[in-house]
């Protein structure tokens, strides 16, 4: 029996098998259509725990733990919660049964207070006022009990990303959920509103509550887990315990090979300033300034990485620059001004000049997902004479000959270019519009989140890559909320908040704390 | 402008504006759920003719008053099938819908009565009479207030005092009981409901329902109020004013009594060109007067006037997210 063999490889992870199980899976398996996004799984989750499950994305972490909080139905398997066989057919059940669910987006009412919000379908009865009086007592109880403090009264809307995470678990709290499942919990964080999450969640786990982390980031297993579970392509493929394992096995078994974690690089070789950036200003369509008076200069052969919180500007930085935005200001590019409000100032005027860019945004600003791989890795260029057949026809042989060998030397899987870009998954749509940008040899490449949703064995031979381009002499601009990331490839860092520029910090002379700090607008710098 | 003539007008302000009203509050519960309805309009009609026939037909008023609602809940519930169940597109249904009203109830009015698509008159106790409010008569000698009581308050159609205390009942139900906040959420983030646990579908349907019985109530006031028996395309548009007063009030109830009293005094005025004549001493055409809903509409829209902000999750059917 499959369940006995997953028992027995349990077995040494879950070292006390007499341990209560707050949550015992066994042989769930659910397809959608042809694809098999969980097959045959079986996990124990003992009570009063922190469970990890980490996973490349689309090894179908989310599906089960959509299973677990009756999102979508299982097509075999069991669930036992607290050793009760339990069928959990919609996400009421599931909240019945104690469980509570974070979503990786987060599933609140932006113009609904705090108190609606918690009350939503946990209501005492048809009128609302018993309802919200009873919540605000609980929400202040909760506050005091674990760290939680949130305005009841706020819109959640004004809260900040940190702030509304609080009200998801406060939620699955007021539901008297006794495990709470988080999906991705920290990738919208500040490196300090992850540390407040922790110590959220270990209090939830000293007063008994069982708590499954899902993630993709090593670091926050190895902190925080007590055990791990990794699930590779649909399938569970080991339970050990957090303490006896390491970063890098985890990573061998996510994707199944070895996987370099460091990026390998050597020390850059700065040399003519490439970009020169000055009091760069930007104001939204609602008259907001989200770019108050940037300034910076990148060189040839080196990577200046962004840090910051997502929305503090860095999008709007790489709008402008790369000619999507209007700003004013001065932007030099090798020693030229560069027009930013006229009419030559777009996209294609920018990349006339040796600008590509690598947009944050890959699926709404990068490609057109329903267009095939070989049309979108045109795009952008498509006015290339070399792509051209006569004044009128373009030379679709050619653009798809072009695309053929893009594809096979950024090893775009799988390799058809033919199907379109909705086809191919994150990792590898970044691939295509990489090749496409990189291949045209720019000066200057601007790139933002390159491996927001890629896999970690994509993530490698993109860092790769990137590095390769600054080797070959160019400058490099990489904006990214992943610290690590910024950590790894930069040559320098800059922290953006609140659309200046915090600081300035050499890679090797500082550290995510440090960082974390000026993220959050604290610290040296013009905005503090 | 003398005192009765501009009592004269609120009056028929009330009149004018209480199918606007209705089908502006139908409106509102259906877009709340995030359920576009442009087919405002087509359901009025279909309320009005089942109305002004039924009516004809028994001999009863109220009796029509439940057939109409029970045309413009089938059309309700056809939206509802096309835009939750088979997730089509809400505008195209709505469009669609107007127009078979548009073709089926002149129809079925000829087949019925051979009177060139219309339905017989109403009199009597098939169609509805003014109720005369206490005390009307004894106050009407009171100076100002007396005749204000008497002529505007008093002596209105039963549906014309059922709407507007369809406002704070609206009011009530939105923002004070279960059922509102979850159709509120439901048409601002219908995965916030879903996890909650509670089914989109069945909310997103009570709500169309709710938008179908106040159509119908619109629907009948215009056959058997406001009018006496049903005539072709007599709804005129009313149901695409609805819309706009549904824009025009933010998508809140009090708003809509505001907006959609406003847009009934320039049809008010509309019929008495003599007295803005009298007034400004020049005239304006009749057409400016009738445009002005959608003029003050199109400036609400362009941000002029604060900012009207759609429920969220309006026009998109909900499909869990894989």
């Amino acid at each position: 029996m499959v369940a006995d063999t997953q028992a027995g490889r349990q077995h040494d992870a879950a070292a006390p098998v007499q341990a209560a199980l707050a949550i015992e899976l066994r042989g769930i398996s659910k397809a959608f259509g042809s694809v098999q996004a969980n097959k045959d799984i079986s996990i124990q989750v003992a009570k009063g725990t922190i469970h990890g499950i980490i996973g490349e994305n689309g090894a179908g972490k989310s599906t089960l733990m959509s299973i677990l909080y009756g999102f979508y139905k299982a097509d075999s398997g069991q669930i036992f919660i607290n050793g009760q066989p339990t069928l959990i057919a919609d996400s009421q059940a599931a909240i019945r049964a104690g469980i509570g669910m974070v979503f990786q987006h987060f599933k609140l009412v932006q113009n609904f207070s705090v108190l609606e919000n918690v009350i939503l379908g946990a209501e005492d009865g048809a009128l609302l006022r018993p309802s919200l009086a009873k919540a605000r007592k609980v929400l202040g109880d909760l506050a005091r009990e674990y760290e939680l403090d949130v305005d009841p009264d706020a819109l959640i809307e004004e809260l900040s990303v940190g702030h509304q995470q609080r009200v998801e678990i406060l939620k699955a709290l007021y539901r008297h959920a006794d495990i709470l499942i988080l999906d991705e919990p920290t990738g919208v964080l500040t490196p300090d509103e992850a540390d407040h999450l922790f110590r959220i969640l270990k209090g939830l786990k000293e007063q008994g509550k069982t708590i499954i982390l899902i993630t993709h980031k090593l670091r926050e297993i190895m902190e925080i887990t007590d055990t791990v579970s990794v699930m590779r392509r649909g399938e569970m493929t080991a339970t050990v315990k957090t303490a006896g394992t390491s970063p890098e096995e985890l990573a061998e078994l996510m994707v199944g090979r070895k996987v370099l974690l460091d990026v390998a690089k050597t020390p850059a070789k700065p040399g003519r300033t490439v970009l020169e950036v000055e009091n760069l200003r930007v104001r939204d369509a609602d008259g907001v300034e989200r770019l108050k008076g940037i300034s910076l200069s990148i060189r040839a052969g080196e990577i200046l990485g962004i840090a910051g919180v997502s929305g503090n500007g860095q999008s709007e930085l790489l709008e402008v620059l790369g000619g999507i935005e209007h700003g004013t200001g001065t932007i030099k590019i090798n020693g030229e001004v560069i027009d930013l409000t006229g009419k030559s100032s777009d996209a294609q005027s920018r990349r006339a000049r040796g600008i590509a860019h690598v947009p944050e945004d890959r699926q709404h600003l990068g490609m057109i997902m329903d267009f095939t791989a070989w049309e979108n890795m045109c795009f952008g260029y498509h006015n290339d004479p070399a792509y051209q057949k006569n004044a009128l026809l373009m030379d679709n042989d050619a653009i798809r000959a072009d695309a053929e060998g893009k594809i096979e030397r950024f090893d775009v899987r799988p390799p058809d270019c033919w199907l379109p870009a909705k086809s191919f998954s994150g990792g590898n749509q970044q691939k295509i519009i990489l090749a496409r940008e990189i291949e045209r040899n720019p000066d200057l490449l601007l790139v933002g989140q390159p491996t927001r949703g890629v896999d970690i064995g994509a993530i490698e031979f993109i860092h790769k890559r990137i590095v390769e381009l600054r080797d070959a002499g160019k400058a490099i601009l990489l904006v990214s909320v992943e610290l690590d990331e910024i950590m790894s490839l930069s040559d320098r860092i800059v922290v953006m908040f609140d659309g200046r520029i915090m600081g300035e910090r050499l890679p090797e002379e500082t550290d995510e704390r440090q960082l974390g700090l000026m993220m959050a607008g604290v610290g040296e710098g013009e905005g503090a | 402008m003398d005192y009765s003539t501009f009592l004269q007008i609120l009056d028929s302000t009330f009149r004018l504006a209480t199918p606007l009203l209705l089908a502006c509050l139908a409106g509102l519960f259906s877009e709340r759920s995030g359920i576009f309805d442009i087919g405002l309009e087509g359901k009025m009609l279909m309320a009005a003719m089942c109305t002004g026939a039924v009516a004809a037909i028994s001999g009863s008023v109220w009796i029509g008053v439940l057939a109409g609602i029970g045309g413009a809940m089938i059309f309700a519930l056809i939206h509802g099938l096309a835009s939750i169940t088979f997730r089509g597109n809400q505008l195209i249904s709505g469009v669609a819908l107007n127009f078979v009203a548009s073709g089926i109830t002149v129809l079925v009015a000829q087949a019925l009565f051979r009177q060139g698509g219309r339905t017989p008159p109403l009199s009597g106790d098939a169609r509805f009479n003014p109720i005369e409010l206490p005390f009307a008569e004894a106050l009407s000698s009171v100076p100002i207030i007396g005749p204000l009581y008497a002529e505007v308050i008093s002596g209105h159609t039963a549906l014309v005092y059922i709407a507007i205390l369809a406002v704070p009942v609206s009011w009530w139900v939105l923002y004070r009981s279960r059922f509102g906040l979850r159709l509120r959420a439901v048409g601002e983030n219908p995965a916030s409901v879903d996890t909650a646990g509670i089914s989109v579908v069945r909310l997103r349907y009570s709500a169309v329902i709710i938008t179908g019985l106040l159509c119908g109530l619109a629907g009948a006031y215009m056959s058997a109020g406001l009018q006496a028996g049903f005539g072709r395309e007599m709804t005129a548009g009313r149901g695409y004013i609805a819309l706009a007063a549904l824009i025009f009030a933010k998508w809140r109830p009090w708003g809509a009594l505001y907006a959609t009293f406003l847009f009934g005094f320039l049809q008010a005025l509309a019929l008495r060109p003599d007295v803005i004549e009298r007034v400004l001493h020049f005239s304006i055409p009749t057409p400016a007067l009738d445009a002005l809903p959608y003029i003050l509409t199109v400036i609400v829209l362009a941000g002029f006037v604060g900012r009207a902000i759609p429920p969220r999750a309006g026009g998109e059917p909900y499909v869990k997210e894989r």
